[in-house]
């Protein structure tokens, strides 16, 4: 049978529900003018670099149907690699190359590309298919993050990465994702990806959801999340908060990865964040929303929010 | 906050006050039926007077239909050039009147009328005060022979009604006994006349008068009245055919007149006779309410979509269709919470069902959708650019529409062959998306958003098909600004989707577990946080 639960037991526990989220949070909060900085990666890429924010090192940017003809030669000697739609969304159409066998490209699952295969989402990718409404798009091949091994045990394949979501600059909640074999190597929670919500003040593993249920273990690995820590954490935290500066975005979902050798970086931010958080945090939203709206001093400093946050929140 | 909420209420409010008003308007004062009726008959009755004037003032006085039996006027014309007109009423009777201070030779006018069932209840039969008995005016021997019909049928019969009955089937016996071919000689033509009949009635004492009316018949010239009995009896009104002892009126009788008032009196003129011609025309009851609204000119009907010609208005019939679609999308996204593939595809799917009915349509849908999608997949691998990928579905949509049609014309499936009222290019984006989807998330989101569309179209088919919803809609489109406002109100609504209950609802149990186990090393207490938190916030600002 399928289990529910009343209106006035959600509205209790402070959980944000979609429409409230869509005409309140961001309605409000995010004004559609700041969106194409997020919902183009290559913009957000461009400005958080001059703004000092950490992000994966940009190889290079393919704009034409030309570029794509000569794609042998621009991706000589990368052996790992990330090729993602500038204005995708969802995660749809982003391709990770993990190595090199013969003239073939490795995905993270042991599948094998040919240069035709990427040529072919190359094409897809300038063609608009992934894009919002169609629209032309261009494709940007970055550095593959050689991601912290901290999480190995935790995810299966995939790049597992922080989702922080800050409002008006405070981070207010944040949740680990970890690709399952269900996820096809992807940390998307639509797709089957494992959420951790962490507590923000010490970057502890709180409990985890896959496909909206609460589990215990990593479904592929079998590791408990009981003893997860993310490391970093403040940084995480300062990385995030930084962010708003950057898009002037309200209500934002910072996505955040871990790189064995450059610590956490920026991978992409979200206007419309998911509310599956809410659900890896066993914790509504709305109460920490509130707070911060009646609270509303805009003239903090990243510090100042982080460690306001810290102490509110945890 | 609170201020554009309530700007927004008072907008819908007003919407609603607005498109509900001018609907009932619409109802009650020029009587557009607010369900679907079925269609009825309109007719046009033309009197035409022809007399002889004679230099004299002339005054024309003819008997109008005064109702009954279910008619209704919608129209009447009075075309008669050189006549002052005027409506009177004398005796109870309706009159139309037309004065002109002199005039010579053949004079014509003509009174023109339509008429049509406009309610539908049967027409009223009790009557609370009977008519006095009618004055008789018999003399010996004819009074005794009608005394001895009236006994006669009197013995045959247990009340007023049956003896009414008895006595026109004595009078009309094709072997008439000798009293009633007595009173038979009275009558200029065959039979007994109905004046005649309520005479014979009055003395067995039982009101009763003659009416006359027409029997309405599709193109009939050189029409006459003929004569009714209307017979009172238990505070009841009952008809009889005093030629064919048939009690009742037919569905198509006309009452013009009622009682011994005259059809048509000329002052200043001789000769003068009245003729009737019928004409029908087959409509519906809204069309007779279009019809007499556009004869009064009101604005609202002449500046509408009915002032468009015919075709026009029938395809404005399917567009007034598409904001209950709309609707039922806003409603199902906002309220319930269900994903589609496209936000308004579901409405141009159930614009198809129309065409091809539901089960039809659903099939054609999936096998279609099924198709596509398996030669998708093959042409994935040709790494063609989007556009010319879509356009290359487009065909491959055609081609199995095209196979659809011809495989079940063969084996004798009419109903496929509506196949072809789909939009090929929603069915190809539809695949192109489905295809992505599929690649991108999964069968499972395939499967979710597929059958979320399929469920989205099905229940736009079903309102849209509703023969109400089509009559509302065509009929009182002012009742889009209703659908304007349950938008806004759709659209500023916060609160959780029926899915989120479902989507949450491990958050709402496990806050009970966590009271149970307290302390839980796993998870700390967020519950007590948000209440004792709050107080302190404003003091520990950073």
């Amino acid at each position: 049978m399928i289990r529910f639960c009343w209106p006035g037991q959600l509205r209790k526990a402070g959980i944000l529900g979609m429409n409230e989220r869509n005409s309140w949070y961001i309605g409000r909060y995010n004004d559609r003018r700041n969106y194409p900085l997020v919902d183009n990666k290559l913009k957000t890429k461009r400005l958080a670099e001059d703004a000092g924010i950490a992000v994966p090192e940009l190889i290079s940017v393919v704009r034409s149907q030309h570029e794509i003809n000569q794609a042998a030669k621009l991706l000589q000697g990368l052996n790992d690699f990330v090729i993602k739609p500038a204005q995708g969304s969802g995660g749809k159409g982003i391709l990770v190359i993990v190595g090199r066998d013969g003239d073939y490209f490795v995905k993270p699952s042991g599948d094998r590309l040919s240069l035709l295969d990427i040529q072919r989402d190359l094409s897809n990718i300038l063609g608009g298919l992934y894009s919002l409404g169609g629209k032309p798009d261009v494709a940007m091949i970055e550095a593959r993050v050689e991601f912290d091994p901290v999480f190995a045990d935790y995810s299966f394949e995939g790049v597992p990465d922080v989702r922080v979501i800050t409002f008006l600059g405070y981070p207010v909640m944040a949740m680990l994702r970890l690709a399952t074999r269900a996820s096809d190597g992807k940390a998307n929670l639509h797709q089957g990806a494992v959420g951790v919500g962490i507590d923000l003040a010490t970057g502890k593993g709180l409990q985890a959801v896959q496909f909206d249920t609460p589990i215990e273990a990593h479904p592929d690995t079998g590791t408990s999340f009981q003893h997860l820590i993310v490391p970093y954490w403040d940084e995480i935290l300062h990385l995030s908060a930084a962010c708003y500066e950057v898009t002037e975005l309200g209500y934002m979902g910072c996505d955040i990865v871990l790189d064995r050798d450059k610590g956490p970086l920026i991978l992409e931010m979200n206007a419309r964040p998911g509310l599956a958080i809410q659900i890896a945090n066993g914790h509504g939203l709305i109460p920490r929303l509130i707070q911060l709206e009646q609270k509303a001093r805009s003239q903090a400093c990243v510090k100042e929010r982080v460690s306001w946050a810290i102490a509110q929140f945890s | 906050m609170r201020r554009e909420k309530l700007q927004l209420y008072i907008i819908a409010l007003v919407l609603i006050a607005l498109g509900t008003g001018l609907a009932l308007y619409k109802h009650s004062e020029l009587d557009f039926p607010l369900l679907p009726g079925e269609r009825q008959s309109l007719w046009t009755i033309e009197a035409r007077i022809d007399f002889q004037a004679q230099g004299k003032p002339v005054t024309v006085s003819l008997a109008r239909p005064g109702g009954g039996n279910g008619y209704q006027a919608v129209q009447e014309d009075y075309a008669s050039s050189g006549y002052g007109f005027a409506l009177k009423e004398a005796e109870g009777q309706n009159r139309a009147q037309w004065t002109r201070r002199s005039a010579e030779g053949d004079q014509t006018i003509y009174y023109r009328l339509q008429v049509g069932k406009l309610d539908h209840q049967p027409p009223q039969t009790s009557v609370a005060t009977p008519p006095a008995l009618a004055a008789v005016d018999l003399d010996e021997p004819v009074l005794t022979a009608a005394g001895a019909v009236v006994a006669q049928a009197r013995r045959q019969s247990a009340d007023a009604r049956s003896q009414t009955e008895q006595l026109l089937q004595l009078l009309n016996n094709p072997a008439p006994s000798q009293d009633v071919q007595v009173l038979q000689n009275l009558s200029p033509g065959p039979g007994v006349d109905a004046s005649t009949v309520v005479q014979l009635l009055s003395l067995a004492g039982i009101p009763a008068r003659v009416i006359k009316g027409l029997e309405l018949e599709d193109r009939r010239r050189n029409q006459m009245l003929v004569s009714r009995i209307e017979v009172f009896a238990d505070n009841q009104r009952y008809y009889f055919d005093p030629a064919h002892s048939i009690e009742g009126l037919t569905e198509n009788f006309l009452i013009w007149q009622r009682g011994g008032v005259s059809l048509l009196d000329v002052t200043g003129g001789q000769d003068s006779q009245v003729r009737f011609s019928t004409l029908a025309s087959d409509t519906s009851a809204r069309s007779l309410a279009l019809r007499s609204a556009k004869t009064e000119q009101i604005t609202l009907i002449d500046f509408s979509i009915y002032s468009l010609p015919v075709a026009d208005q029938n395809a404005f019939k399917s567009i007034l269709l598409v904001p209950i679609g709309t609707l039922i999308v806003v409603f199902l996204r906002v309220i319930v919470g269900i994903r589609t593939s496209g936000t308004f595809m579901p409405i141009l799917m159930a614009l198809a069902f129309i065409q091809t009915t539901l089960l039809t349509g659903l099939a054609i849908f999936i096998v279609v959708v099924t198709i596509g999608l398996w030669i998708r997949s093959a042409l994935s691998n040709l790494n063609l650019l989007l556009v010319a990928r879509i356009s290359s579905v487009v065909i491959v949509v055609i081609g199995i529409m095209a196979g659809l049609s011809i495989i079940s014309f063969k084996l004798g499936l009419e109903q496929v062959l509506t196949v072809t009222f789909f939009p090929m290019i929603i069915l190809a984006w539809t695949i192109e998306r489905m295809s992505i989807l599929w690649e991108e998330e999964g069968a499972r989101e395939v499967l979710a958003q597929g059958s979320g569309s399929l469920l989205v179209a099905t229940l736009a088919y079903l309102l849209m098909t509703n023969n109400i919803v089509e009559h509302l809609t065509f009929n009182f489109p002012e009742l889009l600004l209703v659908i304007l406002a349950l938008n806004l109100l759709l659209g500023q609504y916060t609160g959780y989707r029926l899915t989120e209950l479902v989507r949450f609802q491990p958050l709402i149990h496990q806050h009970h577990r966590a009271v149970a186990h307290t302390g839980s090393e796993q998870r700390p207490n967020y519950c007590d946080e948000a209440d004792s938190d709050k107080p302190s916030a404003q003091e520990k600002q950073p």
